[in-house]
């Protein structure tokens, strides 16, 4: 970065409380990397006065005394950009966790300085751009095979523009100069960018294609768009991160970004050890090749927590500023406005709501507006970063501030809950509390590519989920037995639609995944068995009759077979069959 | 390193020390404070700045004064660990109080570890049998798992970490636990409990004990359970063994936190505890795992009492975000007379999938165990309804469910204190209850494995029902269970059944 801060470039700690360091002597800018005590540990310059500086430490401070020497790196945080991004497995401050491993052993100890791209590793470039072409901001002039399923795309950094006066093709390290500009500028393969601010991009649109989950209840009845932001609050044990595990894998984006953010060691193992694993459907080739892991657990340094969303999220931007489509998990906000709130409680701000800093929901909002479906800087391909993420509401109380706080900028909204996990209804989404404010910009695409009633199947699927929830209440009171039959008949399909449609495996082969035209069939499946019993009923056959009709379980042994479409005709037609028999009955 | 000694103490507060002093003194030091009759305390250090030093005292501050002296030590705590430890009793500060000889340490650990780098854990996917019904078919414990049990106060928490400690073994080994434990503000009587069940069943010479009891200091609990686990790693790292925690009761734990927290004058968050709480338990709880290309592992389960069984408690709630599951004892149970009191809907441990299935259970594990909560949740439910219509309104489907959640707790959740049920067992019994259900009700189970498993349907009703009546009845003379009410239960259901039946033909 240019214009290195002044003279006054080192100081001395004059005071540690845990992650925060008051070093005075010292002058420098907002959010200026510093390097903290004997063992230069990583820290960010967040608050100025006339005398000391305030630093949030990234690292464990025990035993760092005052008078220890404080230097100003004269650089806000950075994070690396380039080949290489991807299979790696970062901390919260882009440290990659296997290069640790082999420093530092099995422990995470401290002071330890190393680069988030590899320095020696060559990669094989092949240019895009001639000599003699003039090339601006975010072009591409070459490409990187950086995975067997991804070409890395070698941009222009935002500011930068000029002719190009050489460029060769050939074996490079993200140092090695590839091109050169007339102006004299030298571009490499890596750029930096400073990760509190947003990568810069020509144009915002309008999200109107909606990110494939391949799980049922998300695609059909609460779809997010691409480009779009979604929250997932849900209280602990409700499925929350099976849930976003599930969206990492199967969703149906180019690149993952998965943040574990203050959450568990073990399950990041799992994650760590399941994605290397996993094969991509689409590809056939393992999904981390796609993938990126910031794993910053919950009993790592708390600072180090507050900059792993901003890492990730940088990371993010940067693979969508070459036209692909992003999703972003972050598990969960809730321990980064945790961080935050511990943070600005060490700085003895005065607290917000709950004790969370007031610029909380500023935060928050900043965070998810980073998401967006866009026209990259100098790329044709549209780009987008989807945002997903969730919130651990202590209590499982949604009025909570965090929450609070990621409703007001979300705009879908999967309301986990614990109820339905304890009765192992999973993915346990409330069918009542959740929404999608997508759906009306994305049903002009559904329309399209799946079915023209798709729009009226979901909403009659809704409407009868809606009606269950009001007759449940009177059951309540006075059993099922003694309501309409009519009404007896609706309390069945939505059982129907609960159990066979809403409940998805995430561990069984078939069932992980459900593309949209087998969700649509098996909605139809269900309505069908629901007009036919309709009719039956009123032609007089009785309702426990139609309840008793075998044939309707066979629609959901299609959640679990490849061969769904004969299955579902097979139920429909031994459906109608069952029916016709009962109807003769009566004749 | 110099060691001066201050006797600049300008105020104290509580548990804090505030001290002026001239040299730098790192974060965290330890701190010796030396009283005007002699008495030695150890404290650490909290915040320093070049002038003036804020010193957390873990044996309080009563008795001190301006003149007392400080002397820092100039590093941060350590615990003496060496395999002679096992067998010992321990007080809340790692000093034997057994009256045994002293321990000569092969080490001095840092005890507030280090986070273990996410890419070097182990994937924690050894069950561990625990012979409890609840645990080991429904919430199943593995090893490297960290799994609380949520208790109120009153409820049998602690002879179920009892027995978990002696029977917990894992499939086709011989070797068992290390058991390492923490009390923290427990009472005496408690506390001899445990240590008289150690003794009795020989399980003392593989368990370190650490006590701190009700009556010692409060601040020393921050540094007990760091110490047990200190402990726990060296010996599972460094030993290769198995080690199990049980820390009880982190309510008290957390009840110290606050109390310096508010000595310190921080802005409190939920009633009251500190902000940094999850920070700071997870730092504890996260201590829990396995080391890739290292043998042992640290498994826990830390005992909490929810405070007016309230599980939404911040205690609870952040303890639950950070472990892999819980498990949740009911008041409700325990008043009928159940034994372990575990309430199955509420718990949950996060790690069963990977420890069970073929090869390491059965493979009809997961689904039995999804379908008995299935059965449950729903018989549960009915419950409520029928106190409000009586049982003659509800369908047969109904009435067999609500028959099922009461054999269900009579027979799976029920068993015995020194009962070690073997998982073959417990699926077994779980299939005798499903078997109750007829087959096309039973949706989260294969076919397969009801072809396999299921001995129920049509004529052959008969014979499941009166094993399991079988079982309740053995029970029943066995445990000398609530005769009445089982009996008046089978009277009430076997009349339901005929109508049912009869209903059909």
């Amino acid at each position: 970065m240019k214009g290195k801060t002044d003279a006054s470039a080192k100081g001395r700690i004059f005071r540690v409380s845990g992650p925060v360091v008051i070093a005075e002597g010292i002058d420098a800018r907002m959010h200026d990397l510093m390097r903290v005590g004997k063992e230069q540990l990583m820290g960010e310059v967040i608050q100025i006065n006339p005398d000391k500086i305030t630093i949030q430490v990234y690292e464990d401070t025990s035993g760092i005394k005052p008078d220890e020497p404080v230097e100003n790196t004269g650089q806000p945080l950075i994070a690396e950009l380039g080949p290489g991004l991807l299979t790696s497995i970062y901390d919260g401050i882009q440290r990659p966790l296997p290069v640790l491993q082999s420093m530092m052993g099995d422990y995470i100890l401290r002071g330890a300085k190393t680069p988030g791209l590899d320095r020696k590793k060559k990669w094989h470039f092949k240019p895009v751009v001639k000599k003699g072409e003039d090339v601006k901001e975010g072009q591409i002039i070459g490409t990187v095979k950086e995975t067997n399923v991804i070409e890395h795309k070698v941009m222009v950094p935002p500011g930068v523009s000029g002719k190009i006066k050489a460029i060769e093709e050939g074996d490079f390290t993200v140092e090695e100069t590839v091109a050169s500009l007339a102006n004299g500028r030298k571009l490499t393969m890596m750029q930096i960018w400073p990760i509190r601010k947003s990568r810069p991009c020509k144009e915002k649109l309008t999200p109107e294609i909606p990110l494939i989950t391949g799980q049922r209840i998300l695609d059909a009845l609460f779809p997010l768009a691409k480009g779009g932001a979604g929250g997932i609050p849900g209280p602990f044990g409700s499925g929350k991160t099976v849930t976003q595990q599930q969206l990492a894998k199967w969703s149906d984006a180019d690149i993952v970004v998965y943040i574990g953010c203050g959450e568990r060691g073990n399950e990041m193992t799992e994650v760590l050890k399941d994605f290397p694993k996993l094969i991509d459907p689409k590809t056939n080739r393992p999904l981390m090749e796609r993938t990126v892991l910031i794993a910053n657990t919950s009993n790592m340094p708390v600072a180090a927590r507050e900059a792993s969303i901003y890492t990730g999220i940088t990371i993010a931007e940067y693979y969508r500023d070459m036209g692909y489509d992003v999703a972003l998990m972050a598990d969960s906000t809730s321990r980064w406005a945790e961080a935050m709130r511990e943070i600005s409680s060490r700085l003895e701000e005065m607290p917000g709501e709950e004790g969370y800093p007031a610029y909380l929901s500023a935060r928050l909002a900043e965070f998810y507006e980073r998401a967006g479906r866009v026209k990259p800087l100098g790329v044709a391909k549209i780009g987008s970063v989807s945002i997903i993420g969730a919130v651990s509401p202590p209590g499982g109380d949604l009025s909570e501030p965090v929450t609070q706080s990621t409703l007001r900028v979300v705009k879908t909204f999967w309301a986990l809950d614990a109820k339905l996990a304890h009765r192992r209804h999973f993915p346990s989404i409330n069918w009542l509390n959740s929404y999608s404010l997508y759906e009306t910009i994305l049903e002009p695409w559904y329309t399209k590519n799946v079915a023209a009633d798709w729009k009226s199947t979901v909403n009659e699927c809704k409407k009868i989920l809606q009606e269950e929830d009001k007759l449940q209440e009177i059951v309540q009171l006075v059993g099922s037995d003694a309501l309409p039959e009519n009404e007896q008949l609706t309390l069945e399909i939505a059982r129907m639609i609960r159990e066979f449609f809403l409940q998805q495996s995430a561990y069984h082969e078939v069932d992980t995944f459900c593309d949209l035209r087998k969700s649509y069939k098996m909605m139809k499946s269900i309505l069908h068995y629901a007009d036919k019993a309709r009719y039956a009923l009123k032609a007089g056959v009785h309702v426990r009759n139609l309840l008793e009709i075998k044939a309707r379980n066979r629609i959901a042994d299609a959640k679990f077979e490849k061969n769904h479409e004969k299955i579902l005709s097979d139920a429909e037609q031994a459906i109608d069959k069952e029916i016709e028999s009962l109807l003769m009955e009566i004749k | 390193m110099e060691m001066k000694e201050y006797k600049t103490i300008t105020r104290i507060a509580g548990p804090l020390l505030f001290v002026e002093k001239t040299h730098p003194v790192g974060y965290g030091e330890i701190v010796k404070v030396t009283l005007s009759n002699g008495e030695k305390r150890l404290g650490q250090v909290l915040d320093t700045s070049k002038d003036i030093v804020i010193i957390q005292s873990f044996e309080g501050t009563s008795g001190m004064d301006k003149k007392s002296s400080v002397r820092f030590l100039g590093d941060v705590m350590r615990l003496k660990v060496s395999e002679d430890m096992l067998g010992r009793i321990l007080n809340g500060r790692g000093e034997p109080i057994d009256n045994g000889p002293e321990i000569i340490p092969d080490e001095e650990l840092d005890i507030n570890g280090a986070a273990i780098n996410p890419y070097a854990r182990g994937p924690p996917e050894e069950f561990i049998q625990t012979g409890i019904s609840t645990i080991d078919g429904m919430n199943t414990l593995v090893r490297g798992q960290k799994l609380p049990i949520f208790s109120g106060s009153g409820l049998p928490h602690n002879d179920i970490a009892l027995q978990i400690a002696r029977q917990a073994k894992v499939l086709g080994e011989k070797e068992t636990f290390a058991v390492i434990f923490a009390a923290m503000g427990i009472t005496n009587e408690e506390a001899q409990k445990f240590i008289r069940d150690f003794e009795e069943t020989g399980a003392i010479e593989h368990a370190v004990v650490f006590l701190n009891l009700a009556d010692d200091p409060a601040v020393e609990r921050l540094i007990t359970p760091r110490l047990a686990l200190t402990t726990a790693e060296f010996f599972a790292y460094q030993k290769g063994m198995h080690v199990l925690v049980i820390l009880t009761d982190m309510t008290n734990y957390c009840e110290s936190l606050r109390e310096i927290s508010s000595a310190r004058e921080e802005i409190p968050g939920r009633r009251g505890y500190p902000g940094y709480m999850y920070t700071d338990l997870a730092n504890i709880y996260e201590r829990a795992g396995m080391i890739k290309g290292k043998k042992g592992s640290v498994t826990q389960i830390p005992i909490l009492t929810m405070i007016g069984d309230d599980i939404t408690h911040p205690i609870a709630d952040l303890t639950g975000y950070i472990t892999e599951g819980q498990v949740v004892l009911s008041r409700e149970l325990h008043m009928k007379g159940i034994y372990p009191p575990v309430d199955v809907l509420p718990s949950l441990s996060r790690l069963m999938n990977q420890g069970i299935g073929k090869g390491k259970t059965r493979e009809d594990h997961r689904q039995v165990s999804d379908q008995l909560y299935a059965g449950y949740a729903e018989g549960r439910d009915l419950r409520g309804l029928v106190a409000i219509v009586g049982e003659e309104a509800l369908s047969a489907r109904d009435r067999r469910l609500l028959k099922f959640a009461e054999a269900f707790e009579n027979t799976f959740v029920r068993q015995g204190i020194k009962e070690n049920r073997g998982i073959e067992k417990t699926l077994d019994v779980s299939w005798n209850l499903l078997s109750v259900i007829p087959r096309d009700e039973l949706t989260r189970l294969s076919e397969d494995f009801k072809r396999r498993f299921y001995k129920g349907e049509g004529a052959e009703h008969a014979y499941v029902k009166e094993e399991v009546e079988e079982k309740v009845e053995k029970r029943e003379t066995e445990k000398a269970a609530p005769k009445k009410e089982i009996k008046e239960a089978k009277k009430k259901a076997a009349p339901v059944h005929k109508k049912h039946k009869a209903k059909k033909k």
